[in-house]
């Protein structure tokens, strides 16, 4: 829900903390700056660029990011907390996303993502406790012919019975796609996050209120 | 039927389609060349606007017409590519630019041509992660190969072409939506007018087409208005893209002359070829979840622009039908889409931030097993006070949320009424008291429920 406020409790940041963003993820974002009119119009590759690198983009990042796009921090706070694929805590390694749209509910996807909630042991926008994967679910994935379908980081998985899951899962290389990466973004981030900070999103807290 | 040339998908599957090198081979960027070298932009938007080419990203809003809206003075225009395919059963896009990429990079250059566009931006979005690798390297090769940049083709035409990734909001495939997602912006829709054409992103004028669209361009320029006018119905010419799926055996996405029939799509035999396992249709939502739902005895609804209307639906949409299996429950899916216009709102306006959510909240009462026959009334009463059509609305998303609700509550009634019959007594007052918990624990679609069931 887009438009639903995420927690008010203001970030604290460290200001004499060294900062976070590379000079390299600082380049790559400067590089898109001459394909738009406004700094700002940059900003979603940027948290893209962040995400990437970091795997989660956190308060702190996004004032860097304010200040390499020299914007004011709250805009890219007001940006940020409207889509979904941005989180401002670590999720796991590899995130994996079960699409629940019609065409994949009439082919079975609830039993799909009881057999990935069941096979990683965690519920919704849950993450393992050695932080390897996280589980959201999408509304669509665009592959309705495949349906159901899981996407785990980049690679989609299609067609997914219940009883594939747990082999998908054991598989090393499930997130990756076989065709040549672009080099516009870097690769999801290397090995496990921490998982053991304070979870701040809405989506973390519906679900505890579950 | 004749057996249909297809004219979209011809290079699909062709070895190797994806580089330059084939393409060009098949006769690629043949169409772009003639366009800038022996027509002025003002040609080329009349030879879209005689071939009647309408939008194909839903509304079906003439596309030269569009283009003829830009004001003759400007000096900076954009064309933005609406590559934001979220519309649930709906993934012609995604063929389209992971099996031909460069096609759609041909129509990019005619489109961007004819609006004397200076740089255009393809909009796509994020979940495409494999289509994105495809397209940025056809990209990359067309740059390398002159056919972006300056001088193309030899005159004086500049152009640049970008692709920006969105990051999952439903919303932000309505065009205004999408031009504050590329200025970096929440994917608010905009109050129109002045429409984009006026003032557009970063407040220019700008063009916004889907990618379907711009796919048809060069097959136009290069074959001729008539020939694109003879395929299809009068009204509504050329090729569509239809995607079929759900439980029919052939799932996927076919090309065929606008104005072929719901049924055709689910049985024939170069599409869906009939259902699997032995089930029987319960209903269809031919175009996209937005435009509402056929029943089985209504499948031979025409899938044009025009004849769909006839069957209270909302038009074209997409053209990507969904089909609904006789074992399905219609509570579930009925809570299924109420969930994902609740989810997909953007809160702007009022009533659809709340109509959507309460109409989620009712649906989802039901498919519980604790509702009442005037729920039924209730939503239809919520359906009729939102959108843009009666007005209330800043951007089309309660129209797209109305139309289905609307449709299945009205032509399943019976079905629900048989339900809410059966439900046991004192289900209602049941979970009325335990809403909090009994809306999270009960399996139904899983996942986020509402807080609060009225």
């Amino acid at each position: 829900m887009a438009w639903q406020a995420v927690d008010r409790a203001s970030p604290v940041i460290d200001e004499k903390a060294p900062a976070i963003l590379s000079d390299a993820v600082r380049d790559k974002i400067r590089s898109f700056l001459p394909r738009y009119e406004t700094r700002r119009a940059a900003l979603l590759p940027a948290l893209h660029i962040v995400q990437d690198a970091l795997g989660h983009v956190s308060p702190r990042a996004m004032v860097e990011i304010a200040e390499v796009l020299e914007i004011p921090p709250s805009q890219v706070m007001d940006t940020m907390s409207f889509y979904t694929h941005f989180w401002d805590h670590p999720k796991g390694r590899k995130v994996v996303v079960v699409c629940r749209s019609l065409s994949c509910q009439v082919m079975g996807s609830d039993a799909l993502l009881q057999a990935v909630k069941s096979e990683l042991g965690i519920d919704e926008h849950g993450t393992t406790k050695d932080g390897q994967y996280s589980l959201l679910t999408e509304e669509c994935l665009a592959a309705c012919d495949h349906a159901p379908c899981m996407l785990i980081n980049e690679k989609m998985h299609k067609c997914v019975k219940p009883e594939q899951v747990g082999k998908i899962l054991k598989d090393a290389r499930n997130d990756q796609i076989a065709y040549p990466r672009s080099d516009l973004f870097d690769k999801p981030a290397e090995g496990p996050v921490a998982t053991t900070d304070l979870p701040r999103t809405s989506d973390v807290r519906e679900m505890k209120e579950s | 039927m004749s057996k249909y040339e297809p004219v979209l998908l011809k290079n699909v599957g062709v070895e190797g389609i994806r580089s330059l090198k084939v393409y060009r081979e098949r006769g690629g960027y043949s169409a772009a060349e003639k366009a800038l070298k022996n027509h002025t932009p003002e040609e080329i938007v009349e030879i879209i606007k005689a071939s009647n080419l309408r939008g194909r990203g839903g509304a079906g809003f003439p596309a030269g017409m569009k283009w003829s809206f830009l004001p003759p003075d400007r000096k900076i225009t954009y064309l933005c590519v609406n590559a934001d395919e979220s519309e649930p059963g709906t993934f012609c896009n995604r063929v389209l630019m992971e099996q031909d990429p460069h096609q759609l990079l041909e129509g990019i250059i005619i489109a961007g041509y004819a609006t004397r566009t200076t740089t255009a931006y393809i909009y796509m979005r994020v979940e495409f992660h494999e289509q994105f690798h495809v397209l940025q390297k056809a990209l990359d090769e067309a740059y390398a190969a002159g056919l972006f940049g300056k001088k193309l083709f030899g005159t004086d035409y500049q152009l640049e072409c970008h692709i920006h990734r969105g990051a999952g909001a439903y919303v932000c495939g309505e065009e205004t939506g999408l031009i504050e997602s590329l200025e970096g912006k929440r994917g608010w829709p905009r109050i129109k007018p002045p429409f984009p054409a006026i003032e557009g992103l970063f407040r220019r004028p700008t063009v916004v087409n889907n990618v379907e669209t711009i796919c048809c361009v060069p097959h136009i320029v290069e074959r001729g208005a008539n020939w694109f006018k003879s395929i299809g119905s009068e009204s509504s010419a050329g090729p569509k893209l239809y995607t079929i799926s759900g439980p029919v055996k052939r799932p996927g996405c076919y090309e065929a002359p606008l104005g072929i029939s719901c049924r055709d799509l689910i049985f024939g035999d170069e599409f869906g070829q009939g259902m699997i396992d032995g089930r029987k249709v319960k209903g269809c939502i031919p175009g996209g979840l937005s435009v509402g739902i056929l029943t089985e005895a209504e499948l031979d609804c025409k899938l044009d622009f025009d004849d769909v209307r006839k069957y209270g639906l909302l038009g074209l949409g997409t053209a990507g039908a969904i089909v609904i299996p006789h074992d399905a429950d219609i509570r579930q899916v009925l809570a299924n889409v109420a969930r994902f216009y609740s989810h997909e709102s953007c809160g702007q306006c009022t009533q659809c931030r709340e109509g959507t959510n309460w109409m989620y909240k009712i649906a989802m009462r039901i498919a519980l097993g604790a509702g009442r026959i005037s729920d039924l009334d209730l939503l239809v009463e919520v359906t009729r006070n939102m959108g843009m059509m009666p007005g209330l609305s800043i951007c089309g998303l309660p129209d797209g949320a109305a139309y289905p609700i609307r449709t299945i509550v009205e032509k399943f009634r019976d079905e629900f009424e048989q339900h809410i019959r059966r439900q046991e007594p004192g289900r209602v007052e049941h979970v009325l008291k335990r809403l909090n918990p009994a809306v999270y624990e009960l399996p139904i679609l899983g996942q986020r429920g509402p807080r609060w069931v009225a």
